[in-house]
């Protein structure tokens, strides 16, 4: 009995509790409490401002930079408090990935790209190997490999968004956060993303905030649904999408707002 | 069929319009040409004005350019006169001016842009770089004499003068730099924090290169600026006639501009095509700088986000 529930635990990766977010006086997230397992995906959902990204830039304290954010609560990231007193958050982002909304490679080659962030956090490793690693996983190898040594520019806004992707895979993450990944993008592109996420959650955990309801229904595990700062209900994501216990969740898959 | 409808419907409105909406409108249209036409003719004046300097200048002293001019120092005799003292002057005082004026403006820079807090004292600090870059430069020269002349007692010396012109162009390094650091999207420091950098990773690692390119062109524009100034370096005093290159940094100098100074207002004819001549070079040497900046801009554009 007892094993059984310490090993559920052990699957929780990232466990959330109570966690509020102002900025400045205006609360963009009130008490949202979450637990998400290891090798899942999660997506978050909601109409827009109702805290996704502001949400998902906590868990990796991308929030430290927007100066009037304030975060009360606790992220446990495998057991750890990260807005402990001890926690280095540098040294925290290094291990939870993140991908942006808009495509944002590096000003430099496709290769520099990659290994920029291991070189920064001292990796002396094989930089070539670990470049076409990282750069397979993304599924970009093939398309790229002949000119790994041009400018990350040169790409499309499709193979850029693969190439941030292969860039933060390469720092060997847990825990990948992305923000809206293909908002960006063409559908084939975003039909390349998505094959790319269902191929990496077997090895990473990744949260995802879309505002495509049938991406998150073919990519997700899971599905949490944001309203106005609150997250108003989660589950599996079949359930939410086929049987919602609330009005609000219903009305917005449904497409009646939002 | 509905084409044509649309098209009569459309050429009828007019009609039932006032004719004061169409007189309206085509006094729109009038002002439009006009405004055209006169910016035609300003850009033309502009060019037209350059072209005649530029022209007169040529016809003046390019025959006086010859490989004697070059290698020879300045003289009483004009056929005799050359500009090898000023040329060995200028580049002297373009590097040693860059030397001071380029770290520290870049890193000023720096400092305002990332690292200084948004307090009052700063905001301060940046209020009066930008007044100091419109500062006459003849005040930079005063500065300089009672500074590095008298109080450090450099005297006339190539440091002294380039300190002065350091000076000169600082403000507008930092302006420029601070500028290009700008301009660095929010993104690429956020993909940079977001793998686990340090602040000064991100700064010297991504936002520098980045900025690069921008910083380079302010740079090479200021250091032209230097090059052609002639007033502060009058005010402390640098020489006109100099026979002899410079070896170290205490040494006496001239430069181009007061060469050419010097020479203008001489009496004799000959002085003037030496001038002129003189002043061909100066030009040659902005024009190529400005290429460089111009090169490095173009290069570097793709890059932007
Ligand atoms: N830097 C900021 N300063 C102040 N308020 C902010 C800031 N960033 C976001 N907000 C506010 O917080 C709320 C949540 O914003 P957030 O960007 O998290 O929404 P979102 O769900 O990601 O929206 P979208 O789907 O449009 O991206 C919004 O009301 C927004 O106006
Ligand atoms: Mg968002």
């Amino acid at each position: 009995m007892s094993a059984s529930v310490n090993k559920s635990e052990e699957q929780v990766i990232l466990e959330v509790r109570d966690l509020d977010v102002f900025y400045g006086q205006k609360q963009a997230i009130h008490s949202v409490s979450m637990q998400i397992k290891k090798g899942t995906v999660a997506a978050l959902i909601g109409p827009s401002g109702c805290g996704k990204s502001t949400f998902l830039r906590s868990l990796n304290r991308m929030n430290d930079f927007v100066g009037t954010a304030k975060v009360t609560g606790d992220v446990l990231y495998k057991g750890q408090n990260l807005y402990g007193k001890k926690v280095d958050p540098v040294e925290l982002r290094s291990q939870i990935g993140m991908v942006f909304q808009k495509p944002n490679p590096f000003p430099k080659s496709i290769y520099k790209n990659i290994t920029w962030g291991p070189k920064v956090n001292g990796f002396d490793g094989d930089t070539d190997l670990l470049v076409e690693k990282s750069l397979k996983r993304a599924s970009l190898w093939d398309e790229v490999k002949d000119r790994l040594h041009d400018s990350a520019f040169d790409l499309s806004g499709g193979q850029q968004q693969r190439l941030c992707i292969a860039r933060a895979i390469a720092m060997n993450p847990d825990v990948i956060l992305m923000d809206e990944p293909c908002s960006a993008l063409d559908p084939r592109s975003t039909q390349g993303i998505e094959d790319l996420i269902s191929e990496l959650k077997r090895r990473y955990t990744i949260i995802i905030v879309t505002h495509n309801m049938q991406q998150a229904g073919r990519i997700s595990d899971e599905t949490y649904f944001f309203h106005e700062g609150h997250l108003v209900e989660f589950g599996e994501t079949k359930q939410i999408f086929t049987n919602p216990s609330k009005k609000k969740t219903e009305d917005y898959i449904t497409g009646r707002f939002g | 069929m509905s084409g044509t409808l649309a098209k009569e419907s459309m050429a009828a409105k007019p009609v039932i319009q006032s004719t004061k909406a169409s007189r309206r409108v085509s006094r729109r249209k009038l002002f439009d040409r006009c405004f055209y036409r006169l910016c035609q003719f300003t850009v033309l004046l502009a060019l037209m004005s350059l072209v005649t300097l530029i022209g007169h200048i040529l016809y003046e002293g390019i025959s006086w350019l010859k490989i004697d001019f070059f290698l020879n120092f300045t003289s009483r005799f004009a056929e005799q006169a050359g500009i090898k003292a000023a040329i060995f002057g200028s580049v002297w005082v373009l590097f040693l001016t860059s030397a001071f004026a380029v770290p520290l403006g870049v890193s000023a820079a720096i400092f305002l842009e990332e690292y200084a807090p948004k307090k009052k004292w700063v905001e301060w600090v940046q209020i009066n770089i930008g007044n100091l870059a419109g500062m006459p430069s003849i005040v930079y020269g005063l500065v300089g004499l009672a500074v590095f002349v008298r109080y450090f007692n450099f005297e006339r010396s190539l440091l002294a003068g380039s300190l002065t012109l350091g000076l000169l162009i600082l403000p507008i390094i930092i302006i420029s730099s601070q500028e290009a650091i700008k301009a660095v999207p929010l993104s690429l420091r956020e993909a940079a924090y977001a793998l686990g950098a340090r602040k000064w990773q991100v700064v010297f690692g991504q936002v520098l290169p980045a900025s690069l390119p921008g910083i380079l062109t302010g740079v090479i524009l200021s250091i032209s600026r230097a090059i052609g100034e002639t007033a502060p370096l009058i005010v402390i005093g640098a020489l006109s006639f100099v026979a002899f290159t410079p070896v170290s940094i205490w040494d006496e100098f001239t430069v181009l501009p007061i060469q050419i100074y010097n020479w203008a207002s001489k009496p004799q004819e000959e002085f003037h095509h030496l001038a002129a001549a003189a002043i061909i070079v100066l030009l040659v040497l902005l024009f190529f700088m400005n290429f460089i900046a111009i090169y490095l801009r173009q290069k570097y554009q793709r890059y932007k986000l």
